[in-house]
Order: C-alpha cells, then sequence, then structure tokens
C-alpha cells in the first residue's frame, strides 16, 4: 500500500463549491468559540474536563440518531448534562484526572454501544468521532452563529470575575465572586463550544482544536486579552489551512486542522522553550 | 491610620468556635488584635490555622460566638482585607503576568465591559514597585522563583489598598533569603503604610524581628499573646510537641531553636489529636483567653491526657 498525496489541480473549484462555502463560514464561527473559551479552559487548568466533555457527549449524539434526532442536539443535552454535573462539583472536580477519565471512557462506551443499535447510528459514529466539517448544513450555521452571539456577550459581561477566578479561587471567593455561578457558567458555555466545534473535528481529534491553540497563544503572547485574539486566530488559521490543505491534497480535513493546530504549537514550544 | 486603641481592634473573636464538616477545629476563641500590629499565628498542623482565616473572611461561619473584622462582622469588610492565600504551587503553572494578576487585584470583581483605567495601571505600578517587582511585572508567574511569585501575590492583595492583610504560609518553601525579603516586604508594609498583618506562620524565626503578638492555637483554643509572653520555651514545646527553646542574644534578638541535646531519647511526642484537643477544657468564661499561664495549665494537662 503506498500513502498518495496527490496535488488535485481543480482545487480551486472544490474551495468555491457550496459544501466549502459552508465548512469555511462555520470554520469561522467555530474558531471564535474555540479561541476564547480554550484560553480560559487553560487559565483555570480545566483542559482535561473540557475534553471529557465531548465524550460524555457522544452517547448522546449517537443516541439521537438512535430516536431520530439532530445529532447536535443529543450531543449538546450530554455535554451539557456533564457540565452542569462538572461544575457544580466545583473546579476542585475538574482536576480530579481519573474521575474524569473513568466516566469519559464509560460515556465513550456507551456511545459505541447506541451507535450499534442502528445502522444509521453506525454510519453516523465515524464522523461523530473524527468530525465531517464538509457536511455541515445552512441550518447548522445559524445555530452556530447564535451561539457565538450569545457567547460574546456572555464572556464580555464576565471577563474579568471569570479571570480573576480562574487565577485563585480562594481569593476571588473573599472578595465576593460567585465562585460557584462561575463555575457552573463556565462549563456550561464550554459544553456548547463542545458542540459546536464536535462536527469540525469529532469527539476524539477536539483537545486539539479548543485546547491546542489556546496553549499556543498563552505561549507567545502576555496578556489575557492578546492571548484570546492570537488564539481565535491560530485555531481559524487551523481551520481554513485544513480546508485548503485537503482541498489540494485529497486527505481528511480533520487530520490537516489537528496536524496544523499540533505544529504551530510544536514551533512555539521549541521556539519559546527558554521562557 | 489612626492610633491603635481599645475600641479600634482589627479583629475581634468573641467567644468563636468553627466547625467544618460536623466537626469541632477550634472554640472559645477570645482575643483582640489591635490595628497596626504585626500578628503571627500559630499551632501545629491541623489545628485551625487556615481556618481561622477563613473564618475572619466569612468564608466559613462560626458555630457559636462571633468575629468582627474592622469593625464588622465577619465577611462584610473584605473589600479592605487583603489575602494571601497559600499560593506556591497555585502559581506553578500560571502564564499570568505578575502585572496582569495585580490589575486583576483591582478589577476582578466588576461584571460588564470594563477597560483598565490609567488610574488603576498606575495604582498596579506603585503596588509592584512597592514589593520590588518592577523590573519584572510583565514576567508571566510560572517564570517567576517562589520568592518572586510570594512578592506578586502580596502585591495582588495589596493593590485594593487594605488596610489588613491576611497571609497564610507565606514562608513555606521559600530559601532563607527569599523569607528574609518577604519578612523585610511585610515589615515595611507595618512601618511605612501603618497595614495590619496576620500571617500565618510554621517558623517563627525568621518572623520574630517584627512580631508584635501572636495567635497560638493551643489545645482547641486561640488566643491573642503579646510576643514577650508568647516567648517561653515551655509553651513553645507544648504548642510545637518537641522541645524548642528560646535564646536571648547580646543585640536583644530572641531565636527559637529546636534543641536535641534538651530533647531526651525515649521522650513522648507531646503533639495530640486536634480534635481530641478541641474539646480538652471547656473553660466557658470568655475574660479567662489569652494569658500564658493558662495555656501552660492546659498544655500539662494535655500531657498528662496523652500518658
Amino acid at each position: 500500500m503506498t500513502i498518495q498525496f496527490a496535488f488535485d489541480p481543480e482545487w480551486m473549484s472544490v474551495l468555491t463549491a457550496p459544501f466549502m462555502v459552508n465548512a469555511i463560514e462555520a470554520g469561522l464561527l467555530i474558531a471564535v468559540a474555540a479561541g476564547i473559551m480554550g484560553y480560559f479552559t487553560i487559565t483555570r487548568h480545566s483542559t482535561f474536563a473540557a475534553h471529557a466533555l465531548a465524550h460524555i457527549g457522544l452517547p448522546g449524539a449517537t443516541g439521537a440518531v438512535l430516536l431520530g434526532l439532530p445529532v447536535s442536539l443529543g450531543l449538546g443535552a450530554f455535554a451539557l448534562g456533564g457540565a452542569l454535573v462538572i461544575g457544580a462539583l466545583g473546579k476542585k472536580v475538574s482536576e480530579r484526572e481519573i474521575a474524569t477519565g473513568t466516566v469519559l471512557a464509560f460515556a465513550t462506551g456507551l456511545g459505541l454501544f447506541f451507535a450499534r443499535l442502528s445502522s444509521s447510528a453506525s454510519q453516523q459514529m465515524q464522523s461523530i468521532l473524527f468530525g465531517s466539517i464538509l457536511t455541515i448544513t445552512d441550518n447548522q450555521i445559524v445555530g452556530f452563529a447564535i451561539f457565538d452571539a450569545l457567547l460574546l456577550v456572555v464572556v464580555s459581561l464576565v471577563y474579568r470575575p471569570l479571570l480573576f477566578s480562574s487565577l485563585d479561587e480562594q481569593v476571588a471567593r473573599a472578595k465576593g465572586v460567585p465562585i460557584g455561578a462561575m463555575n457552573v457558567l463556565f462549563m456550561a458555555i464550554m459544553a456548547g463550544v463542545i458542540t459546536v466545534a464536535v462536527p469540525a473535528v469529532g469527539t476524539l481529534l477536539i483537545f486539539a482544536l479548543v485546547v491546542t491553540p489556546a496553549a499556543t497563544a498563552s505561549i507567545v503572547t502576555r496578556s489575557p486579552f492578546a492571548a484570546i485574539i492570537v488564539s481565535c486566530v491560530l485555531c481559524l488559521a487551523s481551520i481554513w489551512g485544513g480546508l485548503v490543505l485537503s482541498a489540494m491534497f485529497p486527505t481528511p480535513p480533520s487530520f490537516v486542522i489537528v496536524t496544523l493546530s499540533t505544529a504551530m504549537w510544536a514551533i512555539a514550544k521549541i521556539v519559546f522553550r527558554n521562557r | 491610620m489612626t492610633s491603635p486603641t481599645a475600641h479600634d481592634d482589627a479583629v475581634v473573636l468573641h467567644d468563636a468556635a468553627v466547625r467544618r464538616g460536623g466537626r469541632l477545629i477550634w472554640s472559645h476563641g477570645n482575643f483582640a488584635i489591635p490595628r497596626g500590629t504585626v500578628t503571627a499565628v500559630v499551632g501545629t498542623n491541623g489545628a485551625g490555622k487556615t481556618t481561622l482565616l477563613d473564618a475572619e473572611l466569612g468564608l466559613i461561619p462560626t458555630s457559636q460566638g462571633d468575629i468582627t473584622v474592622l469593625g464588622r462582622p465577619a465577611g462584610q469588610s473584605n473589600q479592605r482585607i487583603g489575602y494571601v492565600p497559600q499560593t506556591y504551587t497555585s502559581g506553578l503553572d500560571s502564564t499570568i503576568t505578575a502585572r496582569q494578576s495585580v490589575i486583576l487585584g483591582l478589577t476582578g470583581t466588576k461584571f460588564g465591559i470594563h477597560f483598565v483605567s490609567a488610574e488603576e495601571k498606575r495604582r498596579a505600578q506603585e503596588v509592584l514597585e512597592f514589593v520590588g517587582l518592577a523590573d519584572k511585572a510583565d514576567y508571566r508567574l510560572n517564570e517567576l522563583s517562589g520568592g518572586l511569585r510570594q512578592r506578586a501575590a502580596i502585591a495582588q492583595a495589596l493593590a485594593c489598598s487594605p488596610e489588613l492583610l491576611l497571609l497564610d504560609e507565606p514562608l513555606a518553601n521559600l530559601d532563607i533569603a527569599s523569607q528574609r525579603s518577604v519578612v523585610e516586604l511585610l515589615a515595611r508594609l507595618n512601618h511605612e503604610w501603618g497595614m495590619t498583618i496576620e500571617v500565618v506562620a510554621h517558623d517563627l524565626n525568621m518572623l520574630l524581628p517584627i512580631l508584635t503578638g501572636a495567635i497560638y492555637l493551643l489545645d482547641g483554643h486561640p488566643h491573642y499573646s503579646p510576643i514577650r509572653s508568647v516567648l517561653d520555651s515551655d509553651l513553645l514545646t507544648h504548642l510545637y510537641g518537641t522541645r524548642v527553646e528560646v535564646v536571648t542574644t547580646p543585640q536583644g534578638d530572641m531565636f527559637v531553636t529546636p534543641n536535641r541535646k534538651l530533647e531526651p531519647e525515649e521522650r513522648l511526642q507531646d503533639t495530640h489529636d486536634v480534635r481530641e484537643a478541641a474539646h480538652f477544657h471547656e473553660h466557658g468564661d470568655p475574660k479567662d483567653g489569652g494569658t500564658h499561664a493558662d495555656a501552660h495549665i492546659a498544655g500539662t494537662k494535655a500531657k498528662e491526657m496523652n500518658r
């Protein structure tokens, strides 16, 4: 077997196809959501909890297909449920890796079980796990846009208390920041971001889209606001770069997106290794 | 800052008791910390030192009695209190810069869109200069050494111009030079800004030169005592459960040192379980709290019960 990265001379026409236009628009909306929340995920040390949410959403996604409901609905509902439980238990719990990891594994298994119950869910399994950015519909884009608008409003309202409580929960609590509400709110928004980002790269690869660009941004910038902007830009560069490259050299977009995101992080790590 | 008077104490406990998860941490807390003083909170591990700070901040309620901080019930004056928890480990992987952290100390409770004002930036710079971090203000917290990170944490607490500064083990995990510079910083805060400081400490040695008094958590009761009374070999020995000696040098400095020669091999360790200790003696008269003789007797009693 040989691996071929054959150049597709018709790639420009692929890029202008309606499905690709949708993917490009979705990419922008996903990058805004993932870039902003990725930064908070890192400052709150909740990266593993965020990763787990995607897996907790998996049985919701395959279960929804089983019941003939939209994938995003099931995914969102399960992720939100998981988020509210983790959020209510407090930030310390999101750092409990063993409990989170166990629930994550169980949820993934349950997702597989639901998928095997029907052939249509079985067919969708791969795209839920690894993403299918090229099949995003107009309706999904409208949903993403509404979510992004909400996210921008909410985050701009709670920006400082959210950051303050990320830095030191004890101090923030003493100063009157409602820590419990911040935790629940953060996790709930995170569930929304996961629901929006899963169609791009799937539940398995989501870490590289939500957390990795924000990690890179934290390496190259020094202020939270700059880190958020850079995080969004890097996330967008990964998605758009992934779409263009996968059109030029036919490969799964998810693979290229994750590769770009990882490469940028690795380069930043090497260049700024002394910092 | 007004001069300390009996009616102007920074922290007043009146027959206060605190429970955590149903178990009694300490009870019969009766003391007053005068304004403008530096007070250490000492006691063995688990004696409830951090709990005392939490109670003063109103983060946990008293199960009995009351706590008044800066003239109001605990928890209501927190905007006028600077709080530095044990941040040594939590700051390890923080990518936020020292300056950002101080600015958050000023703006972190503000909901809504808020742009950092020139006045807030000026205040942050002033505080960073005071703690000696001006040249490293734009370093990330995870790029600073333990001592500098502790100073950054203090700077954040100072940003809101507090009247009372609470610090939890600010010298833990620091090398001697860093410990000294943090102590010097606290001394300057007390002298130059008139700040009332309450500091939880394991090792009194470093803090001794600047202490006015100490709250010692012995036998499950917090007591306040002027520093000269606390510095009693027998009391400290009971307090720490190991032989401690007080030495007065010609310069008048006093040191507390564990002395191996004085500690017989077969000596039973005088450490006792805190839950046990909390119930050792139920002295209901709030006026009796805080004399060192009382603590001494209590310590002896505890020793007897231990054997």
